[in-house]
């Protein structure tokens, strides 16, 4: 994995914008430098570190938020103009508009929040 | 700094003299061991008839509050259908007619017959006691909730638009009262249920720690577990019945 991350970081990655459009906006992430892992990696792999994240949290009660879906929506859920959280899976916002773009079709928000809201993660 | 040494700054105002740290403490980040067992015991002589707070504060913790009927259903469907984690019953001893009022719940057996009935191993029962359905896996085939002897498992039938982040919920699997694992993996040390309970009917804690309240408690005074002839050694354990 380390080594994927190396050739991802010194190939065509090297020089351009650690993120695109998709973390702009007005969510945390857009004024962060980094995600809990470089962009290129995160792109490729972030649903292995969700996946890892929700078997340790369903059976062993992990919660460190790193690598949670919860910590994901926190961190990437944008405001709309009167300050309400838009919710991820709403077109071209943070979760949806790659996964309707590359055509993945997940199920996460039938059952988990698509927004941050009160009660910890 | 680590969990525990938050812990003891917090802690330790005199010798033997503890505060409990709840809420803002860090998230768990060690598995959960088998040290602990919570448990829960129930004093239903305390219990008051016709309050219900106990199962609102639950409604409220975990989401229930956010579910509305689903479009075509009945007033009758819905209140049949909706999950309930925790509910009020009543029983009658049919020899001497006294009627007991108490809250049932999932009784977090230490054999759950939920886990043993499972297809897919969704159904378990985590290292410290709790019984819980990982969602990812269910199936909804509700096999678990025809096992359990206490009814107190829900299905969810239909869509869910709104959820808590703490507890997340959907259409086709199965739920039951988690003893609300997200407050105890944040460091807290009660349920909901027992937080709005006023008649201090209900005593939460590690059944495996002597020095625990309802370790205590459960030493000094008699008590039953419910259908104890299936030997399933419940967490939740009822007084006064």
């Amino acid at each position: 994995m380390m080594l994927g991350m190396l050739l991802l970081s010194t190939g065509g990655w090297a020089g351009q914008a650690q993120y695109g459009e998709a973390v702009e906006g007005s969510s945390k992430a857009s004024e962060l430098d980094a995600c809990v892992a470089p962009t290129p990696f995160m792109r490729r792999n972030h649903f292995e570190l969700i996946l890892h994240q929700r078997d340790i949290t369903v059976h062993q009660g992990i919660r460190k938020t790193d690598n949670s879906l919860a910590g994901c929506i926190d961190c990437h859920a944008n405001k709309d103009a009167h300050g309400k959280f838009v919710p991820v899976t709403e077109e071209n916002q943070f979760c949806a508009g790659c996964h309707e773009y590359t055509g993945v079709t997940l199920d996460c928000f039938s059952c988990h929040s698509s927004t941050p809201n009160k009660g910890g993660n | 700094m680590s969990v525990a040494g938050k812990a003891a700054a917090a802690a330790a105002i005199a010798p033997g003299v503890f505060l409990h740290t709840m809420g803002n403490a860090a998230p768990r980040a060690e598995a959960v061991t088998d040290d602990v067992r919570y448990g829960m015991l129930i004093d239903t002589s305390k219990c008051a008839d016709g309050c219900s707070d106990c199962v609102s504060a639950c409604d409220q913790e975990n989401g229930m509050d956010l579910l509305i009927k689903p479009q075509g259903a009945s007033d009758e469907d819905w209140a049949r259908q909706k999950p309930r984690w925790i509910r009020t019953v009543k029983v009658q001893d049919n020899l001497t007619g006294k009627v007991t009022s108490l809250p049932m719940l999932c009784q977090h057996c230490e054999h759950p017959p939920c886990v043993d009935v499972c297809p897919t191993g969704a159904s378990f029962r985590r290292a410290d006691g709790l019984v819980l359905v990982d969602r990812h896996t269910c199936i909804g085939c509700r096999y678990c909730m025809m096992a359990c002897p206490y009814k107190a498992r829900s299905f969810i039938h239909e869509n869910v638009q709104l959820q808590r982040t703490a507890v997340p919920r959907g259409k086709g699997c199965v739920e039951s009262c988690t003893f609300c694992v997200h407050r105890l993996d944040h460091g807290g040390s009660t349920t909901a249920c027992q937080d709005a309970c006023t008649h201090d009917a209900i005593v939460f804690g590690d059944l495996k720690d002597p020095d625990s309240r309802i370790s205590k408690a459960l030493a000094e005074h008699s008590s039953t577990q419910l259908r104890a002839d299936l030997k399933l050694n419940t967490g939740v354990r009822y007084r006064g019945i």
